[in-house]
């Protein structure tokens, strides 16, 4: 179960400082003992070390975007403590240290692509004359600063995530929250962006926490896989993945990959079962666990 | 102009000459009494009297003078009530209901006691404009406050904006469009509030003079005056209609 015990053999990973540390989370929702009540995450812990990419999977409602938001300050923990380069997060979110990518572009389509990179920035704190050198320094990491001038809604769904993308990796945090980022775009674009999204790894060296529902997604962007069972989420199993950041598409054509990604489908079958039948009927989930 | 604008204005000014021509022919032939319908070169005639003379502006004064009021009322009860009803989830449940419910009477009902309360001058007709404007302002405040897309807010709360960053940047801008919406409504029911006003019971303005016509039987009078308010009520429509969008477009390309 505690995969970093082993050495990982890549940058040797298992040496770099902890960078985010979850420390038996429980999350509830609604008091105990009342029969609206649920347990949503029940005694997670998890090291991830500095310039790591953790994927966390499982089945819907197995409570990863929660765990997300609370290691990003968004939501506190009913139980257990969440902490972030030593700090401890209660709660309240850390722009100077976190950044989110949520699944529903956030780019507010209001502004243009350039005001939106101007406004994070200002949200942040930056200065005003550094924002738009480091906007449109973003932006040209992505190809996408032809489009400072465009409205959001000017583009593809697939350009407004890569340019979401590009806007939390502006702000310039060491961590990267990402929620289910490209759940809502076709096969296709989903791959460029990975790619995209491991050749930023390589580059920044950015401590990443990436939630999915997608096999093929977590083995082709993890260095670790943390495997979460049905409702109340608990973490079932870490697989790693040894292969060293940027990955090239051809990494999926390897028997390797695959051979994972059974692995942990296997892992996830039964889960995702028991998910199914929590949502016919609530209580399921957590009567069958307790 | 496109082929789809081009036949849309086609149509358009089809209809209003099918009107016309009906108006005319009706009033040619004698088939409607010239009392009830006089032909239109008649009101033309009064209609350019009306203008000429200058004979409108003391009255187009009044009128406008009293919907400016009752507007600028509802505007500021309006925002004001909407915004701190859609703050709380408990408050949209409680008083939306009651808000729309009110809004569904007809509020022409308590106009007499409007008289009773502020006599026959323009504080009735400002009273009337405003209580019935003051509904629609106050239903879309509520709704483009309440429903400003909470990814967005919970976007900005996670990039460290602070509460007045959220309110200029997100929450304002979101609720914008909504807002706007409630505003125009709220701007032709004070309008219309306030010249049914007039027409019902009134010292001067331009319902006033429509009613007065209607009384003396002076009928063409009457069509002139009614003309020059379907021509003003174009007016602003179009002036709403240019400042709705460029405040949507915040400047420079639209977004809705």
């Amino acid at each position: 179960m505690n995969a970093l015990a082993q050495p990982s053999g890549l940058n040797r990973v298992a040496d770099r400082p902890v960078a985010i540390s979850i420390r038996n989370v429980s999350q509830r929702y609604g008091h105990a003992g009342s029969p609206q009540s649920v347990l949503a995450l029940d005694n997670v812990s998890l090291d991830i070390r500095r310039g790591e990419f953790v994927c966390l999977l499982g089945p819907s409602g197995c409570g990863k975007s929660t765990l997300l938001n609370i290691v990003g300050g968004l939501v506190a923990p009913s139980e257990g403590t969440v902490a972030v380069d030593g700090r401890r997060v209660r709660g309240e979110p850390l722009p100077q240290d976190v950044a989110f990518v949520f699944q529903e572009s956030t780019l507010f389509p209001w502004y243009t692509i350039l005001e939106n990179f101007r406004i994070a920035l200002k949200f942040q704190g930056v200065a005003k004359d550094e924002r738009d050198a480091r906007a449109m320094a973003a932006l040209e990491t992505v190809g996408m600063a032809g489009f400072a001038r465009h409205h959001p809604t000017q583009l593809s769904v697939g350009m407004r995530q890569r340019v979401n993308m590009a806007r939390s990796i502006c702000v310039g945090t060491a961590i990267l929250l990402m929620d289910e980022p490209f759940a809502a775009l076709d096969e296709q674009t989903r791959m460029v962006l990975g790619e995209d999204l491991s050749i930023l790894l390589a580059k920044t060296g950015k401590t990443i926490v990436f939630v999915t529902h997608s096999l093929a997604e977590a083995v082709f962007l993890s260095d670790r896989i943390a495997v979460m069972t049905a409702r109340p989420g608990k973490i079932k199993t870490i697989v790693d993945v040894k292969e060293a950041h940027p990955r090239s598409p051809d990494f999926m054509l390897e028997p390797r990959f695959s051979d994972l990604r059974n692995e942990l489908y296997a892992m996830l079958r039964d889960e995702i079962r028991l998910a199914m039948a929590a949502q016919r009927d609530p209580n399921a989930g957590e009567e069958a666990s307790s | 102009m496109s082929r789809t604008t081009l036949s849309a204005h086609l149509i358009q000014f089809g209809v209003i000459a099918i009107l016309g021509g009906a108006w005319y022919w009706s009033t040619a032939t004698g088939s409607v009494s010239k009392l009830f319908l006089p032909e239109p070169a008649a009101v033309w005639l009064a209609f350019s009297h009306l203008i000429t003379t200058g004979q409108f502006w003391s009255a187009v004064k009044v009128t406008l003078t009293t919907i400016a009021q009752a507007y600028a009322i509802a505007l500021l009860a309006g925002i004001g009530v909407g915004y701190l009803v859609s703050r709380s989830r408990f408050l949209i449940d409680v008083l939306e209901p009651i808000i729309a419910g009110l809004f569904a009477i007809p509020i022409t009902l308590f106009f007499p006691m409007f008289i009773l309360f502020f006599g026959i001058g323009t504080g009735s007709k400002i009273a009337y404009g405003a209580s019935y404007a003051f509904f629609p302002i106050a239903l879309n405040t509520i709704a483009a406050f309440a429903n400003a897309e909470t990814h967005f807010l919970r976007a900005a709360r996670s990039m460290g904006a602070s509460q007045w960053d959220t309110f200029r940047h997100v929450l304002i801008p979101s609720a914008l469009p909504v807002l706007l919406n409630g505003m125009r409504i709220g701007f032709f029911i004070s309008f219309a509030s306030v010249l049914g006003g007039e027409t019902l019971s009134s010292v001067a303005g331009v319902g006033r003079n429509i009613a007065l016509a209607a009384e003396l039987m002076e009928s063409a009078r009457m069509y002139a005056w009614i003309a020059f308010v379907v021509l003003t009520a174009v007016m602003l429509n179009l002036l709403a209609g240019g400042l709705e969008t460029r405040v949507s477009r915040g400047g420079d390309g639209a977004w809705r």
